[in-house]
């Protein structure tokens, strides 16, 4: 076989594969934005995305914070800047770490479970019989899945934030004996507002790209159960890296002048 | 004088998914309140004919007129308008599995008509006992009941709404000779109570002798014959002879190679 036809081939099927989810989105966004909207299903899913997903990210945020405390110990105790650990947590947390860690739990929870339930609709011609049924499986499925992700996840985020700040304060307080007091006025005395704002901007986007992931792969999965697998691997694959990329050229963009 | 407009007119339907090509250029009319049974093998692409009429796909070349207007590329309100007249009953039911029974059979009349829960709950209940199920069974849910029970509901769901034309996919496939044969009776008691015009796709004979008036042979892509019920086993035509007599020789032909 011609190698030069095998990487034309593969680029090309890659910017087709761009271009149809380029398409799903723009029609998926545009559904998010004309009536009928069905505020049940959007209340289902963000119960689903968010109050249920708190367990998972609760406990992710606390060890993050926990260890990251640990960790800046043992590092920052060789040149004795021990002081900084507090802003060194809360400015993580808040920037990098909450929304991050937030987003790829999620990706994993919901990501598989948007692309497993739609997939499934899918190849049970539950989706074609949506359409029967005078009801667009775009606004129906779709957009109150969308929704619901923006809106939740900078929720999740916040919560998350929270938590895991507390974890580092637990274990400088309780394991490394630092001053409570000292630990609290040392956290608020670096944190800028857009320190937090900028990671809760970050996690509407993520909530974005796992529920339209999950969504694209799962709405478009052919050939029964082992496409449904299928599909949910590559809504999590693709979201936790798309959450990855995106949060790097965010990052650059929010933080441009600094 | 005009004949009156045919609820289904179809002209030269091609649809190919790449090199396969499905629909060859398909003809056929269904006048009101007629009940036409398309009979082929499987993968002929009689599915994909009732998703063309419907929109779910869009075919290549041809026309497809409903009371005499274009169907093929409709959007936003006109689509709507042209998919509330339809009721569907899908091959596996396809009855949607987060929701109990009865709100699948009120699917329709809470989303897309905006009806009251309890309006719709009622009818939903007695549509589902027309379809001989009990109101307990309203609220289970779809995993709960066996192939027989889903069917009944899922035609329950496709005639609440009293659509002006009903599509059965395979309505038959995968039951017990007496329970396809309460289907087909209650398919035919449905219609006769709505007036519907209906298209069915079936490869089961029992079942298109049963609710057919006129019965069409599909076969690559075309339809190869049509007539009245009572003409099919004299038809002269050699596909219709070897289908619904099940003969493995005839002018069909399946790729079987030698073990």
């Amino acid at each position: 076989m011609n190698p030069l036809a095998l990487i034309g081939r593969t680029f090309l099927e890659f910017l087709q594969a761009t271009g149809r989810l380029g398409l799903f989105t723009g029609l998926s966004v545009s559904h998010c934005l004309r009536p009928p909207f069905y505020p049940r299903q959007i209340l289902r899913q963000m119960l689903d995305i968010g109050y249920f997903s708190l367990p998972v990210v609760g406990l992710t945020a606390l060890f993050t914070g926990m260890v990251l405390a640990l960790q800046s110990n043992t590092g920052f105790a060789r040149f004795e800047a021990e002081g900084a650990i507090a802003t060194v947590v809360v400015l993580s947390i808040t920037r990098e770490l909450g929304p991050v860690m937030a987003g790829l739990m999620v990706a994993g929870r919901i990501g598989a479970a948007i692309a497993a339930e739609l997939g499934t609709m899918r190849v049970t011609e539950q989706i074609d019989a949506l359409t029967t049924l005078s009801t667009n499986p775009y606004k129906y499925l779709i957009v109150p899945r969308l929704i619901a992700g923006v809106i939740v996840l900078p929720i999740l985020v916040l919560i998350a934030d929270i938590i895991g700040v507390f974890g580092g304060f637990l274990v400088c307080v309780y394991r490394l004996k630092f001053n409570a007091a000292n630990y609290i006025s040392q956290s608020w005395q670096y944190l800028e507002f857009r320190d937090v704002s900028s990671g809760l901007w970050k996690s509407a986007v993520f909530g974005f790209i796992i529920t339209l992931m999950g969504s694209y792969n799962g709405f478009n999965s052919k050939g029964g159960a082992q496409g449904v697998g299928a599909a949910t691997t590559n809504a999590v694959v693709t979201s936790s890296i798309l959450i990855l990329v995106s949060d790097y050229v965010m990052t650059g963009i929010f933080f441009a002048g600094k | 004088m005009n004949a009156p407009t045919p609820k289904i007119e179809l002209s030269g339907v091609k649809k190919s998914f790449g090199e396969k090509h499905v629909l060859r250029g398909l003809d056929l009319v269904v006048n009101k309140g007629e009940s036409v049974v398309i009979i082929g093998g499987s993968g002929t692409g009689k599915s994909v004919l009732l998703k063309c009429i419907l929109g779910i796909l869009e075919p290549d070349a041809g026309s497809i007129k409903i009371d005499g207007k274009e169907a093929t590329k409709l959007s936003g309100h006109m689509r709507d308008e042209h998919l509330a007249k339809f009721g569907m009953l899908f091959q596996g039911a396809a009855l949607f599995d987060s929701l109990p029974v009865w709100r699948n059979v009120a699917f329709k009349l809470i989303q897309a008509q905006g009806m009251p829960r309890k309006e719709a709950r009622e009818r939903a209940i007695r549509t589902l006992a027309a379809v001989g199920l009990d109101p307990k069974v309203g609220d289970l849910y779809p995993a709960e009941l066996s192939g027989g029970m889903q069917k009944r509901v899922a035609l329950a769901r496709a005639v609440v709404a009293r659509p002006e034309i009903i599509f059965f996919d395979e309505p038959t496939t995968g039951l017990d000779p007496i329970m396809s044969d309460v289907i087909n009776e209650l398919i035919v008691k449905c219609v006769r109570e709505l007036g519907a015009t209906t298209l069915s796709i079936t490869h089961d004979m029992a079942s298109a002798r049963k609710i057919a008036d006129r019965i069409a042979m599909l076969h690559e892509g075309r339809i190869v014959w049509q007539g009245p019920k009572r003409d099919i086993d004299h038809s002269g035509n050699p596909y219709v002879d070897q289908f619904i007599h099940g003969r493995a020789e005839g002018p069909i032909k399946m790729q079987v190679r030698r073990l």
